[in-house]
């Protein structure tokens, strides 16, 4: 019977039934980082338990890491203790830690797959939701919690309910100056902010076979704003020839019986999808937020919703709700929004294709006066790529400060945070009350390129026009 | 390790209402940077709740009314965003013990059933006739039957469902799964010898 990856990869995976009726699944890759592994080793003390397999978990620190500060001990001593505290688990337990000295450090969804350890076929746990990201290579990543993580220490599974598969089929062609980015903002906003509950994703046609690895690393990143705990793109050529040759690719004759296991992984044609869902390329513009969830998304030249243009009692009251946290006017043309600050960065759009793509445009450009611009890059390679390509002289030349590897102002767990009711154009992946680290902050998700057309013009703008973007 | 059979939980009610309420909302990031959980609960809801200067904002865990409630009502979509466990062990160490909405994000459920914390869903109309009976009296005893899938409060009883994995897992006292997982042991070994990535 034909089998779609999530059912192959589930299956390859099941270790047996357990009482409740869940399956107990082995993760074959663990990935942790210094939020929410802590407790985990903690519990693991208090249980007397081990780590099965120190060889399949990999550590990097992340969310709390100063990006304008690179010598310990940092000033926020809290954010010290926890890069101590990881550093010793590790080191107790035998696990390789991509320390910030091994020049390897990064978000840990950006460095997975940058190292090569993200491969098709397989299963992934990180105690963090955008674990999703690893989707793109045909991976069945899930983001969990940690009390999960323990389990997954100690036992190398974890417990799960099968999940239905949802195939969202990316047809047609992509108009210039729209990236992965508004791709996923547009399926969110078409599906709903919880319409993936109980769902993978799994994302295919024309558009998703185009797109490089970094582009379907964007779209699988935010299933999760969709609600769907995992997404993924079937393995093939071009998720080959990403991984051929990274540290921990297999090498030699390994990795040609690596591709060809990997290449059984993809979905058979004619397998059976819960549900199947087609998006026409063509209709997709740059996608601006507007609100305080991921689906609260317009495209940048439709008017933010007015709630007194909606019957739905719902609607009406999340717009109320939406609208008066972001200060935003109803009914008014998003385009021309003030802006405060633009952050460029996060596992979502900080990889070395982000910034190359906005460096094009980017040259000669200024962020214009009082709008604060930062770029930070998602790991220690894509900051050492941007340097040697040059890419982060054309981001300071502009204006921006170009900073160390980390998650940054994504949510604002280190120094770099809004301040009040500040309005952040943001390449990230979340715009939740507070996200940004001031309370009454204002995040406004968007594309890369849409976060430098709006530091230059000091306002929501469009890409297109402010960089005549027509290729 | 043996568990408690939650069976039910009775208690007093607090509605927190509007739907998608994050995480991020539940417990804002910046109370995330601890090594333990200790302490989390103090910061629930934080910045809904309070100031910037530390003074109270209207919030119904602000009431006095509603002190000591241990059964959390809301709406749709609870616990939507990050997978941090911060958030259900911030409502745990509230004190909260029982939750009933309208759904919730998938990883949140998980976590929480972890935590032996039933997530009762029920419908938009039976959680306002809680919610209602609340306000009319907040000592208003409510129990929340996880066994038989009801929710009891004054002389009235509306459904709440609960997924029969989760169900099944707390009534039976499995909601920590690590003990069963830690069984498998020697199976789990076998399944890796079958997968070329992990026997090499
Ligand atoms: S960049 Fe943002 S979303 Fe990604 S892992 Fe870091 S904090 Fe989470």
């Amino acid at each position: 019977m034909p089998k779609s990856l999530f059912q192959k990869v589930w299956d390859a995976h099941t270790v047996r039934k357990l009482a409740n009726g869940q399956t107990q699944l082995l993760i074959g890759t663990h990935l942790i980082h210094e939020v929410t592994s802590p407790q985990a080793f903690g519990m693991m003390r208090d249980l007397g338990l081990k780590v099965l397999m120190p060889h399949r978990t990999f550590a990097t620190v992340d969310h709390i890491v100063p990006t304008d500060q690179f010598a310990e001990p940092y000033s926020d001593p809290l954010a010290q203790t926890m890069m101590e505290e990881l550093r010793k688990n590790c080191a107790a337990t035998g696990i390789t830690f991509f320390d910030r000295a091994s020049g390897k450090q990064g978000i840990v969804h950006i460095v997975g797959p940058e190292q090569g350890i993200t491969q098709p076929g397989t299963t992934i746990a990180c105690g963090d939701s955008h674990t999703s990201t690893h989707g793109a290579f045909g991976a069945i990543a899930f983001g969990i919690g940690t009390s999960q993580v323990r389990d997954v220490l100690a036992t190398q599974t974890m417990a799960l309910g099968a999940l239905k598969v949802r195939r969202i089929n990316v047809t047609g062609k992509l108009h210039p100056g729209v990236y992965a980015k508004d791709v996923i903002l547009h399926i969110i906003r078409t599906l709903g902010v919880n319409g993936g509950t109980g769902f993978a994703y799994e994302y295919a046609g024309e558009v998703l076979d185009r797109f490089t690895m970094e582009e379907r690393m964007t779209v699988c990143n935010m299933s999760i704003e969709g609600g769907a705990r995992v997404g993924y793109v079937n393995p093939d050529e071009t998720t080959f020839a990403y991984l051929k040759g990274r540290p921990y690719a297999p090498k030699a004759a390994a990795w040609y019986a690596a591709v060809a296991n990997w290449k059984s992984f993809a979905s058979d044609a004619g397998c059976h999808y819960d549900d199947v869902v087609n998006i026409n390329a063509s209709e997709i513009a740059p996608t601006v937020t507007w609100g305080i969830n991921p689906a609260q998304g317009i495209s940048i030249n439709e008017l933010i919703p007015d709630a007194t243009k909606t019957e739905v009692a719902d609607e009406k009251a999340s717009i109320d709700e939406a609208l008066a946290y972001m200060k935003l006017k109803p009914g008014a043309p998003i385009k021309g929004t003030k802006i405060d600050v633009a952050f460029m960065g996060s596992c979502t759009n900080g990889r070395l294709s982000d910034f190359q793509e906005v460096a094009k445009y980017l040259k000669g450009k200024r962020v214009a006066p009082g709008v604060k611009a930062i770029a930070v890059p998602g790991s220690q390679g894509v900051g050492v790529l941007c340097a040697s390509l040059g890419i982060d002289q054309v981001f300071r030349d502009a204006g921006f400060e170009w900073r160390e590897a980390g998650c940054s102002m994504c949510l604002a767990m280190n120094p770099d945070k809004l301040i009040g009711d500040q309005l952040c154009a943001s390449s990230s992946n979340r715009n939740f009350k507070g996200r940004q680290g001031s309370p009454t902050g204002r995040t406004l998700l968007m594309s890369p390129l849409m976060v430098a057309a709006a530091a230059v013009t000091g306002a929501v703008a469009d890409a297109r026009e402010v960089f005549a973007v027509n290729n | 390790m043996s568990l408690a059979k939650i069976t039910s939980v009775t208690g007093r009610g607090v509605p927190v209402t509007g739907n998608d309420i994050d995480t991020d909302r539940i417990i804002p990031a910046r109370f995330m940077k601890c090594v333990t959980f200790d302490g989390l609960g103090e910061f629930l809801f934080y910045d809904v709740r309070k100031n910037a200067d530390g003074s109270d904002k209207p919030h119904p865990l602000n009431e006095a009314r509603f002190k000591g409630g241990t059964i959390l009502l809301s709406g749709a979509n609870f616990g939507c965003g990050s997978s941090r466990e911060h958030a259900p062990q911030a409502i745990q160490k509230y004190g909260f013990k029982a939750i009933i909405a309208e759904g919730y994000a998938e990883i949140f459920f998980g976590n929480s059933t972890t935590l032996g914390i039933p997530c009762m869903t029920a419908a938009r109309e039976d959680i306002a006739k809680i919610a209602a009976a609340v306000e009319a009296d907040p000592k208003l005893e409510i129990t929340v039957d996880v066994g038989a899938q009801q929710v009891r409060f004054g002389g009235q009883s509306v459904p709440a469902t609960i997924r029969e994995s989760g169900r099944d897992a707390l009534i039976n006292g499995r909601w920590d799964a690590i003990g069963e997982l830690m069984e498998g042991l020697p199976a789990v070994k076998a399944t890796a010898t079958t997968l070329p990535y992990l026997a090499a």
